[in-house]
Formats: structure tokens, sequence, C-alpha cells
């Protein structure tokens, strides 16, 4: 059977942390990042002999809210159970989440499969369990390793959302992670900033052999390379002749494989039984009450009538709210215009520079300055990428605040016309006559190579049409 | 230890200048109810060195009534025992002879009301640990309704079922103690708001229906025991109460019942201690697991590691179904048939044990034998109504314990009962 004959099937276990203000099942703040390890303790989280939870009321709201975006059915009795397991960082053996009896079942969301073609993936099913503490792995080979633990994470709300084995490759796990991510963004109870936020586990297989899965991974690439490494790696086993064994495998994330993980960590038997600290939680009436806000795709199809912008825009703008938000504080620029400048300029140099939105998106009224001046043609698209480049620079490297404008004064970028321009495009053709000859001989792309030897000395100043016509009006068409 | 009974684990007192109900009276507290700035060990190994940074509720309660604090006292490791030779720390012997245990797995908390060391003390009752060691040392225990009692801050053996408890010489001292600590707590979600008002008491048992089961007359009892329960039983009706026998049959369940569920929440409770934040330091090894083990090999009494292996078992994948399920199903039969029984009574009475303390040592080594004495208190705690046990006699010299019963919530008509038989006594 060759590569392309063998069928993918990956269903996911998506953890993502609540941004509620307090732990699960104490008073602590939620609001542990940056703050020294262990300070965002108590006795109940910390796991103290003796101590009780107390569930977080507004955990299962957003909850609740999760549930009823993704079309979930809410069970009329939700159980907390017991899973019990030895580890450093569990301070009770056991961590509190739900077992038979979840928040809710069923549900499903709505992606686009390889093919750009829609794809409904439903949901097994959604709970709302803790966090455990974190390891921090400590010491060098010299004087030997140790580990050290903080409890700060300890009892941070998580929901659990688990898919049915319905995604068929790598590319479409990632999309319905950024859909998901997109959708708990939108219903505001999940902050995918924070470092850790999210984490899955996936479950792939290849059409009639045995399952593996894969723990813990930490980011969105993550996923998308541990399925592409363990595709590869089970194809290639199967064409070999060998047999893929049922397993738990670690992805690295640094080296970008998995490898086996030990059994002694995967043997263990959960011993699930319901939680007798707590008492069982009937809220399925409680989702009448919810109000969903405005999801991604009602969002963008709006951003589609009333901006009349394109799908593809519209897709983009609306995956990520605060992209959306942004685009509309300053889309009466020019719907289009703003959309282009957002979606597919602004994006493309964050990525390029590693940069999250959040950094750019106290200063939109400076990005929309800059728009503002393209639209105006006070300034050309080329010069306005200068500006927008050395803008973020400054943004990511905090050192100087120099809004657009200024940075369009400071390097003389302002656009320029007219006679001005004559002198130049002489100059240049001056000094290049091949190029004038290739020209005449109908060579391709020799006018192009004037225009941008002008555009350089004119560092993009000057509209590129009228370089054009002013070529033209020395060489002829 | 420093007492002729080895009854206290501790002995920090921690006076408290509030004027309150208990001001003055010292109060003795067993040593798995968490006390700040005090050793609290469960009477385990694996605890030594653990100085809780709070106050269980109940000890809040106490200080802010004005009581002082007399110490911690011994118990069975964890609670798990009727005789509290399960101690890391030895026997507490018996103050009406010696040569015999106090009961478990308060049995230090009874040791020291008996003896006259405390007025008052307060113990936890997972399985009729309260009540046997009562009944033992010839004192007053209570054990509440399950939630009426807030459970923060009591180390916990078996959840589903312990409650703290009053324990002292008489009816009037349980009554005052527990109208200090019943009534809601936020920090238990398994505790209700139902305080106890002192004033209410009054002995009456007047016009009261007390049923008798049957099944706690029956195999496994001592005759000797049953008569002096029937005598005492005959006194409620001198007092204007009428009895009446009823069945529980459900209860042939109860002991397979308690013990898997049970074992089942200890195996999943005490899994924290692994060496890491408590007890000795473990000797280090390259991989957490052998640390863990050998810890936990050493660092727990062979009681305490029966429990946990037998729960462990029972909740594992092929067994659940067949244990702790039908454990589950066991409970639910017998509480239908205690609120059965109690609608048509309002209290039901029996012996709290089915004999007089053993000697030290009779029953250590066996298990079985030893987990069949709880076959009379464990009801209580699967149904989760409250029951009290009451000095009624002697036997061989040594006291005997009537148990009364009561509705859910019902502590006000079971001590206004109690507090009649006492006078009458």
């Amino acid at each position: 059977m060759t590569n392309e004959e063998m069928n993918v099937i990956i269903g996911l276990e998506v953890h993502c942390q609540l941004n509620t203000s307090s732990k699960l099942f104490c008073a602590c703040s939620a609001d542990f990042r940056g703050d020294a390890p262990n300070t965002h303790t108590c006795p109940v989280c910390l796991g103290l002999p003796g101590t009780l939870p107390v569930l977080n009321k507004r955990a299962i709201e957003y909850a609740l809210k999760v549930a009823k975006a993704f079309n979930c059915v809410v069970l009329e009795k939700s159980e907390f159970c017991r899973k019990n397991y030895f580890y450093p960082d569990l301070v009770k053996a056991y961590q509190i989440t739900m077992g038979d009896n979840p928040l809710a079942v069923g549900g499903y969301v709505e992606i686009e499969d390889d093919a750009g073609n829609p794809k409904i993936i439903n949901l097994t099913r959604i709970h709302v369990e803790e966090d455990p503490g974190r390891l921090v792995h400590m010491g060098n080979r010299e004087y030997g390793h140790y580990t050290l633990v903080d409890y700060n994470r300890s009892g941070i709300p998580l929901i659990e959302m688990v898919t049915e084995p319905e995604l068929s490759s790598p590319k479409e796990a990632r999309r319905f992670l950024n859909k998901l991510r997109a959708m708990l963004e939108y219903l505001d109870v999940f902050d995918p900033e924070k470092e850790g936020a999210i984490r899955v586990d996936a479950n792939i297989s290849i059409k009639g052999h045995e399952r593996v899965e894969i723990k813990n991974i930490s980011s969105y690439k993550g996923v998308e390379k541990a399925l592409i490494f363990e595709i590869t790696r089970q194809k290639n086993l199967i064409n070999r002749g060998g047999t893929i064994v049922r397993e738990t495998r670690h992805f690295q994330e640094g080296k970008g494989t998995t490898i086996s993980a030990r059994s002694k960590e995967t043997a263990t038997d959960y011993r699930y039984f319901p939680e007798p600290d707590l008492p069982i939680i009937c809220v399925a009436d409680w989702i009448k009450d919810i109000i969903s806000p405005e999801l991604p795709d009602a969002r963008r199809d709006r951003f589609m009538q009333q901006y009349g912008i394109t799908a593809n825009h519209a897709k983009t703008l609306t995956g990520d709210l605060k992209l959306a938000e942004f685009y509309e504080t300053i889309a009466d620029v020019g719907a289009a215009i703003t959309a282009s400048w957002t979606a597919d300029i602004l994006i493309g140099e964050l990525n390029y520079r590693d940069m999250s939105l959040g950094i750019v998106a106290p200063h939109a009224s400076e990005f929309k300055d800059l728009v503002t001046l393209i639209r105006d043609k006070k300034i050309t698209d080329k010069a306005g990428i200068e500006v927008l480049r050395v803008w973020l620079d400054n943004l990511r490297t905090g050192t100087k605040m120099e809004k657009p404008t200024k940075i369009v004064e400071r390097l003389n970028l302002a656009r320029e016309s007219g006679e001005h321009l004559r002198g130049i495009v002489e100059q240049i053709l001056a000094s290049n006559p091949q190029a004038i000859i290739d020209h005449k001989t109908r060579k391709k792309g020799a006018l192009n190579f004037i225009v941008g030897q002008v555009v350089k000395e004119t560092r993009g100043k000057f509209d590129p049409r009228e370089i054009h016509a002013m070529i033209a009006e020395f060489v002829g068409k | 230890m420093s007492d002729a009974y080895n009854a206290f684990l501790s002995d920090i007192e921690i006076p408290s200048s509030a004027a309150g109900p208990l001001a003055g009276i010292r109060v003795a507290v067993k040593d798995n109810i968490s006390t700040k700035n005090i050793p609290t060990t469960c009477a385990s190994k694996m605890l030594l060195g653990y100085i809780p940074p709070y106050d269980a509720h109940a000890v809040e309660l106490l200080k802010a009534a004005g009581a002082t604090i007399a110490g911690k006292t011994n118990m069975d490791e964890f609670g798990m025992g009727t005789t509290t030779e399960n101690s890391a720390f030895g026997p507490t012997l018996n103050p009406r002879d010696t040569t015999r245990v106090t009961g478990g797995s308060s049995g230090g908390s009874a040791a020291v009301v008996a003896a006259g060391i405390v007025r008052m003390a307060l113990g936890s009752d997972t399985g009729g640990s309260i009540r046997c060691p009562a009944s033992y040392c010839g004192i007053v225990g209570l054990k509440p309704t399950y939630g009426r009692v807030s459970r923060y801050g009591l180390i916990a053996y078996a959840n589903s079922f312990e409650q703290i408890g009053p324990m002292a010489a008489n009816v009037t001292d349980v009554a005052r103690l527990f109208s200090v600590i019943a009534g809601g707590d936020h920090r238990d979600s398994t505790s209700v708001d139902k305080p106890y008002d002192f004033t209410e008491l009054h002995a009456s048992v007047e016009g009261k229906i007390i049923g008798i089961p049957k099944e706690y007359f029956g195999e496994g009892i001592d005759t000797n025991i049953a008569k002096i329960i029937e005598t005492s039983i005959d006194k409620f009706e001198e007092l204007g109460a009428v009895t009446l026998e009823v069945s529980l049959p459900s209860l042939q369940y109860a002991l397979s019942a308690y013990y898997i569920t049970c074992t089942c929440e200890a195996s999943s409770n005490l899994g924290r201690f692994d060496g890491v934040r408590y007890g000795p330091k473990p000797e280090m090894t390259n991989l957490w697991h052998d640390a863990y083990t050998k810890i936990r090999e050493t660092g727990f009494g062979p009681e305490v590691r029966r429990r946990i292996l037998l729960g462990t078992f029972a909740l594992s994948t092929g067994y659940y179904g067949k244990y702790y399920v039908k454990a589950q199903h066991a409970k639910q039969l017998i509480r239908h048939d205690f609120r059965r029984v109690l609608t048509d009574c309002d209290l039901l009475a029996g012996p709290t044990m089915p004999g007089i303390a053993p000697k030290i040592g009779e029953l250590v080594d066996d298990p079985l034998r030893m987990y069949q004495t709880d076959i009379l208190t464990i009801p209580a705690n699967i149904a989760g109504i409250p029951a009290i046990s009451l000095p009624c006699g002697t036997f061989h010299g040594m006291p005997v314990g009537l148990q009364l019963m009561g509705k859910i919530f019902g502590e006000e008509v079971l001590l206004n009962a109690a507090l009649a038989f006492e006078e009458m006594t």
C-alpha cells in the first residue's frame, strides 16, 4: 500500500486553562504568571491534610459557555471524581476531574478540510478538572540534576474537550485547534497568550492498525509537528512490515520527534471513583441563562456583509478575537485597504518577527495613521512597509516610541511627484544603456529593472506607476 | 509520654482569652484534627514533624468559645482501628483497667476524659471511633449527623462516613461542646448549616417511640451485654417512651459495604503521603517511584498498609464494579432501611459494642475479628444519622455503652432522651 492510500485517523484531547480570577477549588489568585514560585498557594491547593475543595462556580459557568458554543448537551447530573496516580507535581496524589458523568457530551464544530470544504468535527465530551503543579528541572551534569516543584499552577481550572477520531491530517488538526482557540477567546474564558494555557494529547492511528497516544503537547505548532512525525513513523514502520504497538509516546518539542514513554509511567490504573468531598452538580438548567457572544463564524459573515471585504480577509481577521477587534477600531479608514494592510501585511510582518498582536493592539491609532497616509497617497505602499517595519522593530525592542508619521518625517519618505523625478530617470537611464537596448529588443523585464533602480534611488517615494509613465516618455512603450 | 495512659501525643496547651460558653474549659483534641502550630500526626510516623499552618473549623470554634486546647490525643493510625493499638506511638491504656484497651480510634480522647484529665474532648467517628471508646471507657460520645459539623481540617480517612464529635463525662457537657462545633462552614461542601442550641437541652423522652432493631441483639453479641441493654431500654418505658421491635435486614451488608468504601477512600486520601512534603526524608534514589515505594513501605503501620492495599484493589479496573459499586448499592439499601424504620420511630436503641473492652493484644493480630466488633456502630455512619453512646452499667467491672440513634439532624431529640436516661440512672 502506498503512503497516500493509508488513511490517517486523529482524535484530540485538548486541555485549556480557564481564565477565572481564582483557582478551581480555593480562593487563590489564578493569575500567577511572572510571580515567584509557590506564592499563589494555600492549604487547599497545596493539598494539605484535612483540607477540602470548594467548587468555583465561575469555572462551571465558563465551561457551560463553551458547552453552549459547541452545541453540547449538558448532563442533568455531573459528578466530580478522583483520578488517582502518583507524581511529584500532584499534591493529593489524585486529580479532581470528571469521569463517567462529565459536564456535557456531544457537540460539534465546523472547520475546513484540506481541500477547503466544510467539515464537521464532533466532540465526545467536555469536562472540568484541576491542573497539577509544575516541575522545574534544574542543575547540570557537573553538579548534579535536581527538580523543584512550583505549586502556583496547582488547582488552576481546566476544561478538557475530547473530539471523536474524525480528523484526517495534521493540518486539519491544526485548523481545529485554531478554531477552538478562537472560539474560547471569543467566549472570554481563555487567554491564549498565557504560556502553557493549552495542552493537547493526540490519538493517532493508520486505519486498520493500533492507535498511539502522544501526551502533553504544549503548543499549536507542536501538535502539527508531532502528528507529522508520528504519521511518518507509523507509515514507514508499516511499509517495512512492522507492527504498530498500542502505546503512549512523549513529544520532544525541541527535536520534533516522539519517543515511547516508559511502561512504568503508563501502566497506571487511575482507580477513578466519585469525589466524596463534593456534591453532584446539576447545572443543565443554567444553560438557558448563558448568553453566547458573537462567535468567529458569525463575525466573519458580518465582516463580509458590513465591510464588503473578501471571504479570505474576513476569515483571517475574525480567526483571532484581538485581530477582529483591532480591525474594527480602524476600519473607518477604508474597509478594503485596512483589511489588506491588517490581514496581509501587518500579520506577515508580525509573524516574521515572532511578535503577537497584543503588542501592537494598544497602538491601533498609530497603525491607523499609517494606513491613512497610504490611503491618502501621502506615502507609497513601499514606503508604508518600510515605515511599518521600523515602527514594529521599535515596539518589539521597546527602545523608541516613534509614531509612523514621525518615522515618515525622519526618514524623509513623504511621497513626491512631478518634475523632480525626470532628472532621476534621466540619470538612471544614462547609466544603464544595456537595459534600454534590452527593452527595445523586447526583452521581458528590462523596463522593470529600470523602474526598480528608480524606486531604489528615490527610496520608494514615488508611485511606481508614475515612474513607469516617466520612463515610457523617454524610451517608448 | 508524660501521662500514665499514653493518651496524649502532644501536651502543648493553647489557652484562649475569649469569653464564651467554653471559657476556662480544657478540651483535648484528637490528633487527626488540624491544629495551627501544634504537631498533628494522626498517630503515624508518616506525619512526624508535620505542623499544620491552619486550624480545623472545629478548633477555630473551640478557641472562639474560650476553650483551652489541652493537647492532642492518641488514636489508631489515621483512625484505622477499634482499640487504639494501631498507633505508631503505642496503645492508650484504659483508665478503668490499664490491662485493657480504650477502644478506638479516638482512644486517647476517651481516656483523658474518663481519667478526669480534661473535661471534654473532640473525637472523630468514621465507623464508631467516638462511640466505641466512649463505651469501653464509660463516658458519653456523640457522632453527629453527617454534615452537621464541618470536616474542614479533619485529616481524611473515609470522607463519606466521618464526622468530628464531642466526648465528655456526661450528656450535658457533650451537648455543650456540640453546640459550639455544630453549624455550616463554606469550606466544607458537605456541611449543612444546622446549628445546635444548647438551651434546648432538657431531659425528655416521653411519648417517643424507640425502635429496637433485632439485628442489634443477634449473633456475635455477648448475651450478658444484651441483658444489660434490655434492662436499660426498659427504663425508657418507665420514662414514658414506647418501644417497638424493628428489623433492618440490609444490615447483613453493612460490614462489607463499610470496609470496602472506607478502604477505597483511604487508599486515595493517603496517596499524598509520599515522603516529599511530610514525614521522614526518603532515601535518595534515581527514580521517584523507588523513593515513594520505600517511604510508603516503612512510614505506614501494618493496618494502614492493609487498608490501602484493600482499597487499591477494590478500585482497580475489573474489580471496581464488583466491589465499590456494589458497596454503594448496599449503602443505599441500608440508608433506605433506616429511613423506613425512622419514619415509624423517633429513636433506635441497642448496644454500642458487642462486648466490653478487650485486653491489650487480644485482637490486634486478628483484623477480621476486630472489624466485626464495629458491626453495631458502622450502620449509623452508613446511614449518616446521629448516634450517641451512654454508660448504662458494667460487666466484669468494665463499662457497657447504650447506643441511641436518631433521625437525620435529630440531635435535639437524641440528646434530650440521653439526658433523661442519664438523670434516671
